[in-house]
Order: structure tokens, then sequence, then C-alpha cells
């Protein structure tokens, strides 16, 4: 019972986190490059809407979740657009896009509500799955799942070991050196945005598609939100953001584990621990944090003349 | 035209196109014959959440369906608030002179209007305020639930039952101690576990919820929340059994596994009260009614359920029907082992909103 409990407890944490760190990596892609988005919760939802819905029509789900993040990754041009082409402020046209993802989603979604789908197979790994209690619990997951890590070491990679990334953090550090040593930071800044929107896309398809295998309005409920602050949490760097997704999905799994295991504490109590969580690592890590912010986040670059 | 001479003499046409559209609807609709009745009906979700909105969406086409007559107003998504106060305004303007206001939250919205047209009924489930043209209704619960549990109690394999549950608020513990209560009365041997997620909406947490309980072997899920849906197909895609509630059609989500539900069935009460509005006998009351009432219904039971179950299910529908069973016959205690009920004693099933406590067998935390 103890082994299974761990194991569940564990998956839990796996199952809550994956939609998180996919659209950590995204947002830490577009901060990389200077924009700070707060619209990813739109973007999460127009994935998770366009996931479902292309599922229920083609009884497919990977498709469906190739579909979220060309959705997602549309959906933040609307972002680019304003911050990039219109040069607007980006946390007013970040909560825009956010509300617009939540109304367009509701609308795209409204005839979808009570579908019903098979959502994404789960893969066991041969042998490994087969462990006793561990295993049955630990190795049948779905391929979002699996890809989760390989994606963070993929932008991990991309960031810091590519020219591409070079410039990439050159334009989020500082763009107008990066104009004069050739770069385009505009064309590199509407990259990084797309790039974060297929993976915002992908975590909202993981959400409809995966996790709970049907679409509700607004069903992200914050999560955006939260992986806004797990950039921050994670220090702008993919790998820590590894961390950060699985310890704040471990306190959302953890409470409700506690729960059903009937430890003696009050629901209420259990529901703020992913948040004190939170607070107790911001506050330790806090100080460290000066030196690893983009020095160019959140500014508009104005051109060069 | 100079830029600024076409904006002026474009922006004149929006506002005479728009006048005489606003002119021809007014006209066609003073002109058109008057219907015999206007119903508006605010939603707080979708309708077709196969929960609370849908049972409220499926009562009013089933009063439509009764009373051709009748012309229905319907709004999804109306946040509780200033917004619905607005949307219920704009229905009367289209001429309703009924109107259910179907959230918890539209109460005090629907006060407010109520106070300032005397002349439009509401109708408001489960409030606990009146007013002259303000009635208000819903129906007591927990004996059904009962019910589910000696369903479930005879049909769970592993003597585990679980409960995803929104809040911890006390008609929800009561509906959740009567189940535990019911599944005892056929299986001693029966625990039950409850998680509360801490919000009426969000199916990733409810599927964590939900994979949380079946980790700890429970084999019969029920769930309170808006929409069932999650948590029934986390249970089915487990092989565990499931029990519904609000809306009759869940069943399709988890045909397996599926036990039975609760379901709100409205349509002949929304039938009776625009029937009581058209014949001007309406008058505000606090309805409350039971399993004798046409409005709450046991849906049809799963393929998984013994039948000695479902012909004992029926006996004590009977027996709580005729008043013989309590639902809360003491002695009871809670589960931390102070007395609730005397032996002798038993718990008006019409106090359960002072519940705050969990009978002993369920391990959960009421507070």
């Amino acid at each position: 019972m103890v082994g299974s409990s761990l194991g569940g407890f564990l998956s839990g944490s796996i199952l809550a986190g994956t939609p998180l760190l996919y659209a950590t990596l995204g947002e830490v892609i577009s901060e990389r490059a200077g924009m700070i988005n707060l619209g990813l919760e739109g973007v999460m939802l127009m994935g998770a809407v366009v996931g479902f819905s292309t599922t229920v029509n083609t009884g497919n789900a990977v498709l469906g979740v190739f579909a979220a993040a060309l959705a997602g990754a549309l959906f933040n041009m609307v972002f680019g657009f304003l911050v990039i082409g219109r040069r607007a402020n980006q946390l007013a046209s970040g909560l825009a896009l956010m509300f617009c993802g939540v109304g367009l989603s509701a609308l795209l979604g409204a005839t979808y509500i009570g579908s019903q789908i098979k959502g994404l197979n789960e893969i066991r790994i041969p042998f490994l799955s087969d462990i006793p209690a561990i295993g049955t619990i630990l190795f049948h997951y779905d391929i979002l799942v699996y890809l989760v890590v390989p994606m963070a070491i993929l932008v991990w990679w991309a960031l810091f070991y590519t020219r591409w990334g070079l410039s990439l953090r050159a334009v989020g550090e500082n763009p107008a050196a990066a104009f004069a040593a050739g770069k385009n930071p505009y064309l590199l800044q509407y990259q990084a945005l797309f790039i974060a929107g297929l993976l915002g896309g992908i975590a909202g398809a993981d959400l409809s598609l995966a996790v709970a295998r049907t679409w509700a309005e607004w069903m992200t409920a914050g999560r955006g939100f939260v992986a806004v602050a797990l950039v921050i949490f994670s220090k702008w760097h993919p790998l820590r953001a590894i961390a950060g997704a699985l310890l704040f999905g471990g306190a959302i799994a953890l409470q409700l584990q506690m729960q059903a295991r009937g430890l003696p504490v009050s629901p209420f109590l259990l529901d703020m621990l992913p948040y004190l969580l939170s607070l107790g690592v911001l506050a330790v890590w806090g100080g460290a944090r000066r030196h690893t912010v983009p020095a160019s986040l959140g500014q508009v670059f104005q051109g060069t003349e | 035209m100079d830029k600024k001479g076409s904006s002026i003499a474009s922006a004149f046409l929006v506002i005479l196109i728009s006048l005489v559209t606003v002119l021809i609807f007014n006209f066609t609709g003073w002109a058109s014959a008057q219907p015999k009745l206007k119903v508006g009906i605010l939603h707080i979700g979708s309708t077709a959440d196969a929960g609370y909105n849908q049972a409220h969406a499926e009562g009013v086409q089933a009063m439509k369906r009764n009373l051709p007559t009748v012309e229905l107003i319907e709004v999804e998504n109306v946040p509780e608030g200033a917004d619905a106060e607005r949307v219920m305004e704009n229905m009367i303007r289209q001429g309703a002179k009924l109107i259910i206001p179907a959230s918890f939250g539209y109460l005090d919205p629907a006060l407010r209007v109520a106070k300032k047209y005397p002349d439009v009924k509401f109708e408001h489930p489960g409030g606990y305020k009146l007013a002259p043209n303000l009635g208000t209704y819903w129906a007591s619960t927990p004996e059904a639930f009962y019910l589910m549990g000696i369903a479930a109690g005879k049909t769970t394999k592993t003597n585990k039952l679980g409960y995803v549950v929104a809040l911890p608020i006390s008609f929800f513990l009561a509906n959740v101690n009567a189940f535990h209560l019911g599944a005892q009365s056929v299986n001693p041997k029966v625990e039950t576990r409850v998680v509360f997620t801490g919000t009426f909406l969000d199916p990733g947490k409810e599927a964590t919820a939900a994979n949380a309980l079946l980790d700890q072997g429970i084999d019969v899920l029920g769930v309170i929340v808006d929409s069932p849906i999650t948590v029934v197909q986390a249970a089915e895609k487990r092989a565990a059994f499931s029990v519904g509630y609000h809306y009759i059609g869940v069943q399709k989500f988890a045909p397996k596994g599926w036990i039975s539900g609760i379901a709100f069935t409205w349509g002949e009460l929304y039938t009776r009260f625009a029937k009581q509005v058209m014949g001007g006998t309406w008058k505000s009351e606090a309805l409350l009614g039971n399993l004798a009432s046409d409005y709450l219904t046991v849906a049809p039971f799963g393929p998984a359920v013994p039948a000695d179950a479902i012909k004992l299910v029926n006996v004590k529908k009977q027996e709580f029907i005729s008043g013989k069973l309590n639902v809360f016959q003491g002695p009871i205690k809670d589960n931390k082992g102070v007395e609730r009920v005397k032996a002798g004693e038993a718990f008006p099933v019409a106090n359960v909103g002072k519940m705050d406590w969990l009978v002993e067998g369920i391990i959960g935390q009421a507070k």
C-alpha cells in the first residue's frame, strides 16, 4: 500500500505537472526574447479547444495535438502583432490576449461541451510497466508525458548551444546591440512567440486530451498564470523549469492524495499548499534572481534610428 | 472626398442603418401575434455540461414542448452579479413575465430586479429568501443519496467508496453522509473516502482527485461538481463504478461501470410554473420536493448493479416516501467520535443546512 500510494503521488504529480511544464517552456522562450506574455492562459485555452474539437471531428487525438500546437502558435501571433508590430505595452496586450482567448475558446467550444473522445492512448513501457505497484502506476502514460522532459532538454540546447538561441537571448538582453550585430530583433521575437505558442497550445491539448479528456470553458483555471510564475521560479532556465513544474504539480497532487488518504488536515488549508510552497521557495531564492532576468524584458524595442 | 469628410459620412450611414433596423424590428415585434408567455432563463455555465445546467436547460425545453405557446429566452454563461441583473432586465424589456435565474448566486441580483418589476414573476432554485414575486424551489437530496449508497454498497467489490466533492458545504456533507449510511445499511464493512477540489469547475483537478481516490483501492466513485463528465470518465477508464448527480443522461460517459445517479428533471415543475403565471394563480412559495416529486428522479441503473440491489432501492424509496424511514436515524457518531444523533432520535432532513460533520466510517475532513 505504501508503494502504490507513493506511486500514485508521483503519477499524480507528473500528470498535473506536464501541462505546466509545456506552458512554462514556451514562456521561457518568449521571455528570453524580451517579451513577457500574460496571455499564455488564453493560448492554452485555444490549444485545448482546438485540440479537443479536432479530436472529436477526426477521431485522432495525435492530429488534435498538432492542431492545438498550430492554433496556439497562430493565436500568439496576435500578441506578436501587438507588441512587435504595433509596439504596444506587453502587460496590457497580454491581458487582452488572455481575455480574448477565454471568450474565443468558449465560443469555439460551445458545441463540443459534453462530446466524448478516446483521448491520447497510453503507451506502456515494456518490462518497466510490469514492475508490481510502482511500475503499473508509473510507466503507462500518454506520449505527451514522455516527450515533455526531452522537450525541456531540446529547448535548453536550442537556447544555449545554438547560434539562433544566442541571437534570441541577445535580443532579450539588448535588442539594439543584437541589431547592430546584424540580427533582426523583430524576426527573432516573432519566431520566439511562434514556438512559445506551439508549446502553449500543446499544454492546453494535454489538459483536454490526456488529463481531463473533456472540454469545459476556462478549463485551464489559472494554469497559464502559474506557468508565468514558474518561469521566474526557474530563473528563466528550461531545465530548472522541470523541477518547478514537478514541484507545483506535486503540490496539487499531494494535497488531493493527502485528502484521499484521510490525513487530519483541513481541506481549505491543503488547498493553499501549492501557493504556500511557491511563496516559500520564492522567499528563499528571491535574492539571487536579480541577475538572471533578461535585461530588456517587457521593454519595447523602438528601432535604432 | 477628403478623409475626414468620408469618415463623417460613413458614421452617419452607420447610425442611419441602425436606426432603421431598430425601427423595423420594433415594428414587426409589435405587429406580430403576442405569445401567451415569455419565459427567461439564465444559466451560470454551458447547457451541454451533462450536469447542473443541462438539467435546467432540458427542463425549460420540456416546458416548451408541453406548452407550445410559451416563448423562451435562454442565456448561457451569465456571471453572477451586475451582469445577471442586466440580462434579467433585458429579458423583461423583451416581454418576459417569468424569469428563472438558475444559479444559487443569482439570488441577490434577482431580488433587486424583482423589486423593480413587481408584475414579473421569478423562480429561483435552491435559495433561502422569498419576495412577493419571487419564489424558490429545490428538492431535498439526502434520501436519494441514501438509495445510491444502497446500490453502491451492494455493487462494490473492494468495500471502498469515494466521492469527489467541490466544497465542504453542509448540503454536500449531508449528501455524502446519506450515501455512506445507505451503503453501510447493506454492507457494514464499507468505508467512504471524500476529496474536496475547492472549486465547482476544474476538470484537470477533478481528474487528479479521482485518480488519487482510485489509487486508494476505491471501486465506486461519486461526484458533486458542476459537470460530472471528468470524474465519471476517470472511473470508467480504470474499470471502477460510478454514481452520477444532477443530470439524467450521464450514463453514456460510463456505459460499463455506471451504477445510477440522482437527477433533477425540472420539466413538469417548469410547466406548472408557466401555467400558473399564465392563469394568474402563481404565488410566491418555497417548494422543497423529495423522492415523491416528479422533479427528483433516480436515473436508470447500469448493467453492474445486482438485481436484489435494484429491488431494495425501490422498497426503500417507498419507505422514504411514506415516512417510514429516516436517513439520519440515531445513533450516529461523526468521524471524530462525537455523538451527533442520539439513539431513538432522527436528524431532520430539513435541517441539513446545519450539518457540519461527516459520519463515522467516512474518511475526510468536514472543515
